[in-house]
């Protein structure tokens, strides 16, 4: 905005502001209905859904899967993508939200048009809508995927369909156990410490996958004490990664 | 005794006249003089009025619509936080050996009320996220951020950062397994990042890994240094938002009729 836009705009703006009303009582009714609906909302959802405490923080636990709140999943989201190249994971997680948060910051200053009407702003309601619905579709695949210690490889081809629900069941419990923190299985997990497991059925057994899972090397924690049914569904799952 | 004027109520709230008859010079014990006494002597020695004044009888431009209610309705949630907030400071305690978890067990359980307390500010953490962002939209979609409104902008932006801020110290508090969890993996998300990154994780686990006095740093992060900052930040945006006054609609223009949307479209 040039000298003469920014003079422009003043006076019109001080036309429009005389033209309207006191902000009490008329604003003051309005943001006051505002605050009592608010109000209201909260009670509902507190009397609705209260604030229940899960099962009390134990650092020991290896089988836990991370949640954050819901205003968070889109992060948690990119998280989960970036996990697919490693080299770039610290960038997206910090580098996409922090150079998104100087672009917002900065907003005012490369938007420099005097033009206030959003249908007359193409690029700028291309862009509101394109986050609004980056924003929307992140939070909600968040919402439905697991977490980052989620394994996403395909199950062999020659599986039966019986055989293809232990093979999901034994991949939710590597999730949950924790096991890609130190291994690699497909592009999923840290490669180390613990060796890979993409093919760890190539070289190793399904009896000695077990005995090993109950008696490993440290630092890896035992998994003796997984229910008997989690433990087959978890020997079965490395037993087909060929 | 100096009087403050009378200030520019609309027609239906002003005092009516004295009927006929009635007696003008009741003299200044009823109550309602009485108040205007006490007013006028804290204001004489004050001077308070004109600020009031310029606060509440500013005007607000034609065509005010109900989006414009959504920064107040902000700072409403903002207020529901701090107040339930110090009522779970009462009972919360920040002790990650297990008194943590305990002292919030105990609010549900067996405070009066305690669950609903901590079930307002549980969710209306969610409603002021909502409310923030649906007002940041307004603001965004009208074009308000423009001159000479930019730096009530990039306040906001300040605030939005600390409101999410809020929410992720906030999360660790109860101290059970899903809190644990996810901060850990929130810190540890901050350490990969770049320049700051490591030093960040650093200060928010007060060490190098989660220790005894991480939960006590979050705890003194979310409820004194962000809220400070924040009530401090929400002034400043005020006083910028009553100072340069709130925008017009953008499809209005002066003089025109605001019912009449074809009449202002074809003046342009
Ligand atoms: C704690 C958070 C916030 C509070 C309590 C708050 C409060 C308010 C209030 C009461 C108004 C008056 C007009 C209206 O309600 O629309 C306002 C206006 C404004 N706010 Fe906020 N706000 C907050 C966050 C933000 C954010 C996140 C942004 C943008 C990034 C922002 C940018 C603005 C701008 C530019 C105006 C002037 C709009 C106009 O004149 O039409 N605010 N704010």
């Amino acid at each position: 905005m040039n000298q003469a836009q920014k003079e422009a705009y003043l006076r019109e703006y001080s036309i429009l502001k005389n033209e309207g009303k006191p902000f009490f009582p008329y604003a003051v009714a309005k943001d006051g209905a505002m605050a009592c609906i608010v109000m209201v909302v909260i009670i509902f959802l507190s009397l609705l859904f209260g604030a229940e405490l899960g099962p009390k923080a134990d650092p020991t636990t290896t089988t836990y899967v991370p949640r954050p709140d819901w205003y968070f999943f889109f992060l948690f989201e990119v998280l989960r993508v970036m996990r697919n190249v490693p080299k770039f994971t610290p960038m997206a997680t910090i580098g996409v939200p922090t150079i998104c948060m100087i672009l917002l910051f900065l907003l005012p200053f490369y938007d420099r048009s005097p033009e206030r009407r959003i249908e007359r702003r193409p690029i700028a309601l291309a862009a509101g809508i394109t986050t609004i619905a980056a924003m929307a579709y992140l939070t909600y695949s968040g919402a439905h995927t697991g977490s980052p210690n989620s394994v996403e490889i395909k199950p062999p081809a020659t599986l039966s369909a019986a055989q293809l629900q232990v093979w999901h069941a034994g991949a939710d419990v590597v999730g949950e156990s924790g096991c890609l923190a130190c291994h690699v299985i497909g592009e999923n997990g840290n490669n180390g410490p613990g060796p890979a497991l993409t093919n760890i059925a190539n070289t190793v057994p399904a009896a000695q996958i077990a005995s090993t899972l109950r008696n490993p090397t440290p630092p890896m924690p035992s998994f003796k004490d997984l229910p008997a049914d989690k433990f087959n569904d978890l020997v079965y799952f490395l037993s087909t990664l060929q | 005794m100096p009087r403050i004027p009378a200030p520019p109520l609309p027609k239906a709230l002003q005092p009516r006249p004295k009927r006929p008859g009635q007696d003008v010079e009741a003299g200044a014990a009823t109550p309602v003089e009485a108040g205007i006494t006490v007013v006028d002597w804290l204001d004489e020695r004050t001077a308070l009025s004109p600020g009031i004044r310029w606060l509440m009888w500013r005007k607000v431009p034609r065509g005010i619509n109900w989006a414009y209610t959504l920064g107040s309705a902000t700072l409403f949630a903002f207020l529901n936080q701090a107040v339930t907030g110090v009522f779970l400071a009462m009972y919360y305690r920040p002790d990650a050996a297990g008194g943590a978890y305990e002292s919030i067990r105990n609010i549900n359980d067996n405070v009066f009320l305690g669950q609903f307390v901590h079930g307002m500010h549980k969710w209306g953490a969610s409603v002021m996220i909502i409310l923030i962002f649906l007002h940041m939209g307004r603001v965004f979609f009208y074009g308000a951020y423009k001159y000479p409104r930019e730096l009530t902008w990039v306040i906001g932006v300040v605030l939005v950062i600390l409101t999410l801020a809020m929410g992720f110290t906030g999360y660790l508090l109860p101290f059970d397994q899903r809190a644990y969890w996810a901060s850990v993996v929130g810190i540890n998300i901050n350490a990969g990042g770049p320049f700051v990154g490591p030093f960040l994780s650093n200060f928010l686990f007060g060490g190098a890994d989660f220790n005894a006095t991480t939960l006590s740093r979050f705890y003194a992060i979310h409820m004194l240094v962000i809220p400070g900052a924040m009530a401090a930040l929400i002034g400043a945006h005020l006083y910028l938002v009553t100072k340069l006054g709130i925008t017009a609609p953008p499809w209005l223009k002066p003089g025109a009729d605001d019912t009449d949307h074809a009449l202002a479209e074809a003046e342009v």
